[in-house]
């Protein structure tokens, strides 16, 4: 498969990729490009400009800082899982990690990619959202709860660059997946944090995006125990429904999900 | 067209190729280096596997230009001196393949594999397999293929 033709842009540093993202119209930045390549592949995707920024190293970090865990937007899906940063901090960070794609993928694939792109049954749009984390972009900062807005929709601008990604350290914390065996993206996925602003809970692939289900939030702020959400379900009015998957059977996974996460947090 | 230098199985290549170059059409229609094989159109077969800078990426996931000035080793450059290396010597005494057509990319995610995790058993080798795709189902001999890989490099073979 062939994709349209494009322009290449390789900029030296994160300065030089802003100017160029704002001089290009029809342009798209490429970082690990495991989403964006396979669609340009099916002629989906058209950018008449492609700007490389993969090779950045001032996106490609990952660091302790402070209560929180900073990540940078290029750091490869394969680095976040083989961590010991990571790994101490929010184990249930690498483990989410460790579970995207394939090997070959998460050797590529990044961090700032995913969360930009926010497909509906990406996984760590999940663990942003459940830990509170904030997205550092290269005008502002943005709060999980303000960044995703519905199918690959985000509160990034045109010409906004991801940076990094702080993760504020969970007490505790989970993830639990049920995947599409052939993608490997998430049928119903469920990220559980327990941490100093309470207990949030995050489900990616059942809906049109990322959501939060405040019914179970607040069951498990006041027992924090696979049991107290056992009999939440969440409605599937809105929930995806396709030949993997029918939206009252996600509807139910949501829950099952959710339990496990809850009990794999409490195992550690 | 942009001129991309790549280290391709120890070898410096140098070519103005299109930017729309994924890297496996580089290496079979620039190179002429057909073990490198395209299995689907979706990016998820795994039949292109080859490593960059020594780590497994799919090569019809990304554009040739992206890699200039890196190290491409493909199936091709994994004997040395006529001797199979040990993964490939594995894959033919387990009769790890029946077509063979995946067998190139199976055989360049294993030795990934390995190097990442010297301790495989037998349940990681099939959770490893996972971007890589078998049409004949077979499987069960890949895996003792890459189990028998694992332990044979583990004793100092490669």
């Amino acid at each position: 498969m062939i994709t349209y033709p494009f322009t290449y842009r390789r900029p030296n540093s994160l300065a030089e990729a802003e100017a160029v993202l704002k001089s290009s119209p029809d342009a798209k930045l490429l970082a690990g490009g495991q989403t964006l390549i396979a669609t340009m592949k099916q002629r989906l995707a058209n950018p008449a400009v492609l700007i490389d920024i993969a090779r950045l190293g001032e996106l490609r970090f990952i660091r302790r800082e402070g209560d929180a865990l900073a990540i940078g937007a290029g750091a490869r899906h394969h680095d976040v899982a083989t961590s010991d940063e990571v790994r101490n901090a929010i184990p249930a960070l690498a483990e989410l990690a460790e579970m995207i794609g394939d090997p070959a993928v998460r050797h590529m694939g990044t961090l700032g990619g995913s969360v930009a792109n926010n497909d509906p049954a990406a996984d760590y749009p999940a663990a942003v959202l459940a830990l509170g984390a904030t997205i550092t972009t290269t005008k502002r900062t943005i709060a999980a709860d303000d960044f995703f807005q519905g199918m690959f929709s985000t509160a990034l601008e045109e010409d906004e660059i991801i940076k990094s990604i702080s993760f504020p350290i969970a007490e505790k914390a989970a993830y639990a997946k049920f995947r599409n065996p052939a993608s490997r993206y998430a049928i119903a996925g469920v990220f559980v944090a327990k941490g100093k602003s309470g207990v949030r809970l995050a489900v990616t692939g059942a809906g049109p995006g990322v959501f939060r289900v405040s019914e179970m939030e607040t069951a498990l702020a006041k027992t924090f125990a696979p049991d107290a959400i056992a009999n939440i379900t969440i409605p599937s009015d809105d929930l995806n429904s396709d030949i993997h998957a029918s939206a009252d059977y996600r509807a139910h996974l949501v829950t099952v999900m959710a339990r496990r996460a809850v009990k794999q947090a409490l195992e550690r | 067209m942009p001129a991309v230098n790549l280290t391709v199985n120890g070898k410096r290549v140098s070519a103005d190729v299109e930017e729309r170059t994924l890297l496996v059409y580089f290496l079979r229609e620039h190179l002429r280096l057909t073990g490198t094989h395209i299995g689907c159109d979706t990016s998820q077969c795994g039949a292109c596997v080859v490593h960059v800078d020594g780590r497994a990426v799919k090569s019809c996931s990304v554009f040739a230009v992206q890699l200039d000035g890196s190290d491409v080793t493909t199936i091709e450059g994994l004997a040395r001196d006529g001797k199979l290396h040990p993964v490939q010597e594995a894959f033919r005494e387990n009769h790890g393949l029946q077509c063979g057509f995946c067998t190139p990319g199976m055989i360049m995610t294993a030795v990934d594999m390995i190097r990442r995790k010297p301790q495989l058993d037998r349940e990681t080798i099939r959770h490893e397999l996972e971007g890589n795709i078998c049409r004949c189902t077979g499987y069960h001999n890949i895996v003792s293929a890459i189990e028998d890989a694992s332990k044979r490099m583990a004793g100092g073979a490669a």
